[in-house]
């Protein structure tokens, strides 16, 4: 049986209210931080644990705790980025829906280990009705002593609201996220200084995602070093993936890091393999920022290693070879999908989501959705796809937060391992007659000329 | 003081100088060619928080500092970066710098209508000689450029969307200098625009300092549209008692009309004092101002083809022509 920390008892009944989940063991790391432990001690338990970012990039929570300023006479907060909007991503709301006390416990913790007596959960737009249940569940803390002053007769006090964004992308960057909470215009900040430092109303402001802030429960119960012993080098603990696409067992799983991608594809306890008895073409294994991959390099690295499902193992041989962990939204498409339409999704979205603050991600994404809109009408010729290229490397790395970077990734890694579908899409441009039809179904307008 | 080195010259500055500041003072101390300040279209020294937005400021960082001498990974914005000690800094002499502004460039064009031959300020606009220094000589771009209705903010400023780049120095122009913040961006991405609150357009005393700070033509002076070609105007230094602004200004003369009046601006485009709206839209008539004599016009676009340079500053300093004709050289290997 798997290790699970996270979804452990996401099947009993009621496990959405606070009754049924104190009796199941929740709330013990509040009682157990707030009583036996200095905040200090929580943030080196969540150092040893190794436990990492599951927002998408990775960092150690640890470290990103340790760096938080701490200036005497000004108020630090803590925030937590439900904003989940990356295609191909929804686990996240998967926990918050079945879940919902698992958050605001780890929320009361981590704030604890933090010293803030005011935090946030910030919910893309869109999870409207996963909000209601987060509020209902922060009522059902306050009514017991969880939040509020004077918590569990220890002295320490936290406030912890919910804010529902207006459905943008953008906005769960960190950074375009407080400006958002603050109420204005969800544009991301240009860094230094980090969040750490100046982030919330210009105070000190950790911003975690979701999932990591639910993983502190179990590393306080536990012990991080307990955490750090599950998973694989450090890629700890386990990982909430949203596997969606060709499969048969769609759905949020919890995995320990480092089971083989090729195990978690066709294992019954997972994906159950591809769906119609259809082969695997190609994975975008984190979210569709993250390169998509080739069945062959998915499934071995270029060493001929088995890949792991783990940070390390994912990202092995750079872009060239390799892709990212990311959000770990799973996206598996079978040999009858086309990636040159997959990535005009992906344009189209990153050209929609695009803030407009920088030149070159304003510009490049729009440019990148024309180009390929061209290609799929079949007007597009073999300089179109050179052109995507430069455009796409002259948007990377030059923009002021990694969405330019997440709208140029996957371009590249399209061409890079798919360039023989490129080409024959622009040299037989009767391969797409369907194309209308692609439209329709997926209710998507044609571009003003 | 950290010791910065852009392009091979190097000057130490106070602690948190950025490197755009930095190469500033290098060309304005005479230690540096002009031509290897970094181009600005965001920046703006007098508005907090600008800068950071256009990337064509952006430069290769190829020692991060002494003490930590690894090149940076990524190109920097000059504008935001500040300076380390020991720091190295590739403007003109990085080859693929250069093609990656020339990207940066390329993206701020594929929308803009490219209309100088209509527009107001053509001849002295920075995205001409951006484009002119920067760019490539044709276009990649096959697709409809987008398109903005004009609009009217207030009775003296005419906004031209099409043309804008999205600077943001109007708006941070409307929330720090004139009272009751009343400009801002709307709509996201491509779409995204300059805008007012219509209904209460722009109406203080240092409004129209918004024109002077566009660095293109989006945002012009009604006062003045389709009156001239600004190379066909002398400018002029003027000054006036004026209650509410410095008064010192730049007279834009055609025989003894008065065209238009603007802020004065140094060498990089930057007014060198607000003016208030009086001064720029009521005083038209020549027996208003107290004339200094003929302004120099130190950049480097269109309109310093004209002969309003002092003799003082066509005297040739033979080491910087060296110089000039190494950067001469550099943008030969751009162009191969
Ligand atoms: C365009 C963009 C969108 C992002 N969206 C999310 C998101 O929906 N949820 C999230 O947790 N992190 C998102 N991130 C990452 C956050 O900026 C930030 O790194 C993260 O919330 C940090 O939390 P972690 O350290 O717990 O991963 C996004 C980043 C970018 C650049
Ligand atoms: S990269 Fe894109 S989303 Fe990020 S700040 Fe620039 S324009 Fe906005
Ligand atoms: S001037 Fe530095 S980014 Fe625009």
């Amino acid at each position: 049986m798997p290790t699970k920390l996270l979804l452990n008892n996401e099947h009993i009944p009621g496990i959405n209210t606070l009754q049924v989940y104190r009796n199941n063991g929740g709330y013990a790391s509040v009682e157990k931080a707030l009583k036996q432990m200095t905040p200090e001690a929580i943030v080196e338990e969540v150092k040893i644990s190794g436990l990492r970012g599951r927002g998408g990039a990775g960092f150690p929570t640890g470290m990103k705790w340790s760096f938080l300023a701490k200036p005497a006479g000004v108020p630090r907060y803590l925030v937590c980025n439900a904003d989940e909007s990356e295609p191909g991503t929804f686990k996240d709301r998967y926990l918050m829906e079945k879940i919902p006390h698992l958050l605001v416990e780890g929320m009361i913790t981590s704030s604890y280990a933090l010293g803030c007596n005011t935090a946030y959960i910030y919910i893309r737009g869109e999870y409207f009705y996963v909000s209601r249940i987060l509020e209902n569940a922060i009522a059902e803390a306050y009514a017991a002593g969880y939040l509020g002053s004077n918590i569990l007769g220890t002295g320490y006090n936290l406030n912890l609201y919910v804010q529902v964004g207006g459905g943008a992308y953008i906005c769960g960057e960190e950074t375009a996220l407080l400006e958002s909470l603050e109420g204005k215009r969800g544009n991301p900040r240009i860094k230094p200084p980090f969040p750490a430092i100046a982030g919330l109303y210009g105070c000190p402001t950790v911003v975690n995602n979701v999932e990591t802030i639910a993983a502190v429960v179990p590393i306080v119960n536990n012990g991080g070093e307990a955490y750090s012993k599950i998973g694989i080098g450090k890629s700890t603990g386990t990982k909430l993936i949203s596997a969606s696409g060709h499969i048969n067992k769609p759905g949020v799983y919890e995995i320990e890091l480092g089971i083989p991608v090729e195990e978690f594809i066709y294992s019954d306890s997972y994906c159950g393999g591809i769906r119609n008895g259809k082969q695997l073409k190609a994975v975008v294994a984190g979210g569709s920022s993250v390169p998509v991959l080739p069945t062959e390099l998915i499934l071995k690295t270029a060493a001929g290693q088995p890949r792991l499902m783990s940070y390390e193992s994912l990202s092995e041989g750079g872009f060239q070879t390799g892709t990212m962990l990311g959000s770990g939204g799973f996206i598996v498409m079978d040999e009858d999908t086309s990636i040159v339409k997959n990535l005009y999704t992906f344009t189209r979205f990153y050209h929609h989501e695009s803030c407009g603050q920088c030149s070159p991600c304003r510009e490049g994404t729009g440019w990148m959705e024309k180009i390929m809109h061209k290609i799929l009408d079949g007007h597009g010729t073999l300089k179109d796809v050179d052109l995507l290229w430069d455009i796409q490397s002259k948007i990377e790395g030059k923009t002021i937060c990694p969405l330019g970077e997440a709208a140029a990734w996957p371009v590249a890694a399209a061409i890079r391992h798919f360039r023989h579908e490129f080409e024959a899409y622009v040299m037989q441009p009767s391969s797409i007659k369907d194309v209308k039809h692609y439209y329709r179904l997926n209710n998507i307008e044609p571009i003003p000329a | 003081m950290p010791k910065v080195t852009i392009d091979g010259f190097s000057i130490d500055v106070p602690e948190g100088t950025t490197i755009l500041q930095a190469s500033r003072i290098l060309a304005t101390e005479g230690k540096m060619p002009d031509a290897h300040v970094p181009p600005a279209m965001c920046y703006y020294t007098k508005l907090k928080t600008s800068g950071g937005y256009c990337r064509t400021c952006i430069v290769k960082v190829s020692k991060g500092s002494e003490k930590d001498p690894r090149p940076m990974p990524k190109p920097v914005p000059s504008c935001r970066q500040t300076v380390m000690d020991g720091m190295e800094v590739q403007n003109l002499t990085a080859p693929d710098l250069l093609e990656a502004r020339a990207g940066v460039v390329e993206f701020l064009l594929i929308n803009h209508p490219l209309d100088c031959p209509i527009c107001d300020q053509a001849g002295e606009c920075h995205l001409q000689d951006l484009s002119y220094e920067n760019g490539n000589a044709g276009t990649r771009y096959e697709f409809a450029r987008r398109t903005f209705d004009m609009i009217d903010i207030g009775d003296k400023i005419k906004l031209h969307m099409n043309r804008c780049i999205l600077c943001y120095r109007c708006v941070k122009t409307a929330e720090q200098i004139t009272d009751g913040r009343v400009h801002g961006v709307i709509s996201r991405g491509d779409h995204a625009e300059i805008s007012t609150y219509i209904e209460q357009a722009i109406d203080n005393d240092f409004s129209g300092n918004v024109i002077d700070v566009c660095p293109v033509g989006a945002l012009t002076d009604r006062t003045f549209r389709f009156k001239s070609r600004v190379w066909f105007t002398k400018p002029m230094d003027a000054h006036r008692k004026c209650d509410k602004c410095c008064g010192k200004t730049a007279v834009w003369l055609s025989g003894n009309d008065v065209l238009r009046v603007t802020a004065r601006k140094d060498k990089f485009g930057e007014v060198e004092d607000w003016i208030c709206n009086e001064c720029r839209y009521d005083k038209k008539q020549i027996g208003d101002w107290t004339i200094e004599g003929p302004r120099k016009i130190e950049r480097h676009s269109v309109i310093s083809q004209n002969h309003y340079e002092s003799l003082r500053q066509l005297k040739v300093d033979i080491s910087n022509q060296k110089k000039l004709l190494e950067v001469a050289h550099v943008a030969d290997i751009k162009q191969n």
